[in-house]
C-alpha cells in the first residue's frame, strides 16, 4: 500500500499517465452523471410536491428540500455510488487483466515501481475529478427538479427558484465534497487492490471487478454514516 | 553471468525449487528445461527477483541480489531485459509505445533518439514499419517479436526469455530461437531460456541446466545431451515421435 505513494519514478510518464486517467475515470462518466443527476433531481421534487398536502406550508418548501436533499446525500452519495459501479469495476479488471498476463510483472522487471505507477495516477484523478462531477450533479439535479415542477404543473418556477434560494449554507456544500473526495480514494485503492492482488486466470479477474464495486460501495455506505456524524 | 547458489523456493508447504546451483554463462544462450510443471518460471523469476528466496543467493557479475536494497536492485532490473511467456505487452500502447516505454522511464533522450532506438529494435526482430499496431492486432509470432524488441531496448546485459516459441508453429519458432541466439552473441549478453521445446534445445542449447521436480538433474549442452545416460532425461528428450525414430 505505501509503495502506492512514493514519490512517482518519472514526472512526465506520470504526468501523461493522469491525463488518461482523468479521461478514463472522470470524462467518461460525464454522460451518466448527467442522466441520474436530472431524473434524481427530478423525483426528489414530485416527492416532496405530493407529500406537501398541508396549505399552511409554502410551496417554497418543494426547491428548499429538494437542495438539501441532492446537495447533502443524492449527488454526493449516489452518484459516488454510481461511480463505484462504473470506474470500480473498470479500475479492478484493468489492473487484474494487467496482473494475470504479467505485465505488472513486465513493470516490475523493468524497475519501474508498479503499484505506484499504475495506482497514484488513479487516485489523483478521481480525488480531483469526482468532486467535479459531483458539483455538476447538484446542478443538473436542481434543474431536473425545475423541470419537472413545471412541466407537470406542481409548483410555480419563481416559488422552487426562491425555494431553493432559501436558508443556504456553503459549509453543506462542503460537506459533500469532503464526503465526495474520501469516497473517491475509496473506490478507486479498494478495487485497484482487488485487481492487483490476484493471482491466476482471467476468471479471477471477474471475480476481482465484482469484489472491487461491492466492497467500495459497503465502505461508502459506511464512511457516509461516520462523516455524517463527524461533519453535521 | 549470473550465479544461482544453493536456491530454494516453497509455496506454502509445497517446495517448488530444492537447492539449485548454476552458473550462467556470458555470451551464450543458457537453456533452463525440463516438464511442465516442473518449476522452470518459478526458477526464473526467482532468478529476477519477482520472487523471493527462501534460501540461497543470486550474483549478477559478482553482485549479490537477493540481499539488495529495493533502490540497488531497481539499478540492476534496469540492465534486465525479459520476455514473458505470453509478450506480457502493455494493451493500451501501441508497438512503438510498448517499445519506447522503458526509455521514457529511465532515459532523458528526446523524442527523436528514442524513436531511433525503437526503429533499430523493431528492425533487428524484422518489424519494420509496424510502429502503429495495437497489440491486439498483432499474431502470436510478432507478439513475442515485439517483446524481444522492448526487452532489448534499454540494452540489456542480461536477457530473460520464458517459453519464447510457446505456442508457435515449428518455423516461426525457429526464427526466434534463432533471433535470441543473434542478439546474445551480438551483444555479448547473458541469455536464459526456459523451454520444453526439443528443436530449440538442439539448436541454440549452448548451456544447458535440466531441471525435474524443482531439482537440478543434469547439466551440459546441445551435444552432450543426446549421450546423456540419464533416464529422466532421456524420457524427457526422446518423449516425441520424430526424436524417438531419430534415436
Ligand atoms: N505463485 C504460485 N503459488 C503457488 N504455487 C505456484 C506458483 N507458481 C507456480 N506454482 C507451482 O510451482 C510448480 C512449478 O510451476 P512453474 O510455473 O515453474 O512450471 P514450469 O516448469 O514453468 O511449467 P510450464 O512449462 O508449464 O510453464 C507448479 O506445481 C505450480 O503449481
Ligand atoms: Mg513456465
Amino acid at each position: 500500500m505505501l509503495q502506492v505513494f512514493r514519490k512517482p519514478d518519472k514526472g512526465k510518464m506520470f504526468g501523461k499517465q493522469l491525463m488518461v486517467e482523468f479521461q478514463n475515470l472522470g470524462v467518461d462518466s460525464i454522460g451518466i452523471v448527467a442522466v441520474i443527476s436530472t431524473f434524481m433531481g427530478a423525483v426528489v421534487a414530485i416527492q416532496t410536491a405530493y407529500n406537501i398536502d398541508n396549505p399552511f406550508i409554502p410551496m417554497t418548501m418543494v426547491g428548499f428540500t429538494t437542495r438539501q436533499s441532492v446537495i447533502l446525500e443524492f449527488a454526493p452519495t449516489v452518484i459516488s455510488l454510481i461511480l463505484a459501479g462504473k470506474v470500480g469495476s473498470r479500475i479492478a479488471s484493468e489492473i487484474g487483466t494487467m496482473r494475470v498476463t504479467e505485465q505488472i510483472d513486465a513493470l516490475q522487471i523493468m524497475g519501474v515501481n508498479s503499484a505506484n505507477f499504475l495506482v497514484f495516477p488513479k487516485v489523483i484523478a478521481a480525488v480531483i475529478f469526482n468532486p467535479i462531477l459531483v458539483i455538476f450533479s447538484m446542478f443538473l439535479g436542481l434543474a431536473g427538479g425545475w423541470l419537472a415542477c413545471i412541466s407537470f404543473g406542481l409548483v410555480s418556477s419563481a416559488d422552487y427558484i426562491i425555494g431553493i434560494q432559501s436558508w443556504f449554507e456553503p459549509y453543506t456544500v462542503f460537506y459533500a465534497l469532503i464526503k465526495t473526495i474520501v469516497f473517491a480514494y475509496l473506490i478507486v485503492t479498494i478495487s485497484a487492490y482487488q485487481g492487483y492482488s490476484i493471482s491466476g486466470g482471467s476468471l479471477d479477474v471477474g471475480n476481482a471487478s465484482t469484489k472491487g464495486v461491492v466492497y467500495s460501495s459497503i465502505f461508502i455506505i459506511l464512511f457516509n454514516l461516520i462523516l455524517t456524524q463527524l461533519l453535521l | 553471468m549470473i550465479d544461482a547458489k544453493n536456491i530454494s523456493k516453497s509455496f506454502g508447504d509445497q517446495q517448488i525449487l530444492r537447492n539449485i546451483s548454476f552458473h550462467f554463462e556470458e555470451g551464450k544462450t543458457n537453456l533452463i528445461i525440463g516438464q511442465s510443471g516442473s518449476g522452470k518460471t518459478v526458477l526464473m523469476k526467482c532468478l529476477v527477483g519477482l520472487y523471493d528466496v527462501d534460501e540461497g543467493d543470486i550474483e549478477y557479475d559478482g553482485r549479490s541480489y537477493s540481499k539488495l536494497s529495493f533502490k540497488k536492485k531497481k539499478k540492476i532490473r534496469q540492465e534486465i531485459g525479459m520476455l514473458f511467456q505470453g509478450g506480457a505487452l502493455f494493451d493500451y500502447m501501441t508497438v512503438e509505445e510498448n517499445i519506447m516505454f522503458p526509455l521514457s522511464m529511465f532515459t532523458r533522450e528526446s523524442y527523436e533518439e528514442k524513436l531511433k532506438r525503437v526503429n533499430f529494435c523493431l528492425e533487428r526482430v524484422n518489424l519494420e514499419g509496424q510502429n502503429a499496431l495495437m497489440p491486439s492486432e498483432l499474431s502470436g509470432g510478432m507478439i513475442k517479436r515485439v517483446a524481444i524488441a522492448r526487452a532489448i531496448s534499454l540494452n540489456p546485459k542480461y536477457l530473460f526469455c520464458d517459453e519464447p516459441n510457446s505456442g508457435l508453429d515449428p518455423q516461426t519458432a525457429g526464427v526466434i530461437d534463432e533471433l535470441i541466439s543473434e542478439i546474445t552473441h551480438d551483444f555479448n549478453m547473458t541469455t536464459i531460456v526456459n523451454t520444453h521445446d526439443m528443436n530449440s534445445v538442439l539448436k541454440i542449447g549452448e548451456n544447458i541446466a535440466f531441471i525435474n521436480q524443482g531439482e537440478l538433474w543434469w547439466t551440459g549442452n546441445k551435444i552432450s545431451v543426446l549421450k546423456a545416460d540419464n533416464t529422466v532425461l532421456n524420457d524427457f528428450i526422446f518423449a516425441t515421435e520424430l526424436t524417438k525414430r531419430l534415436k
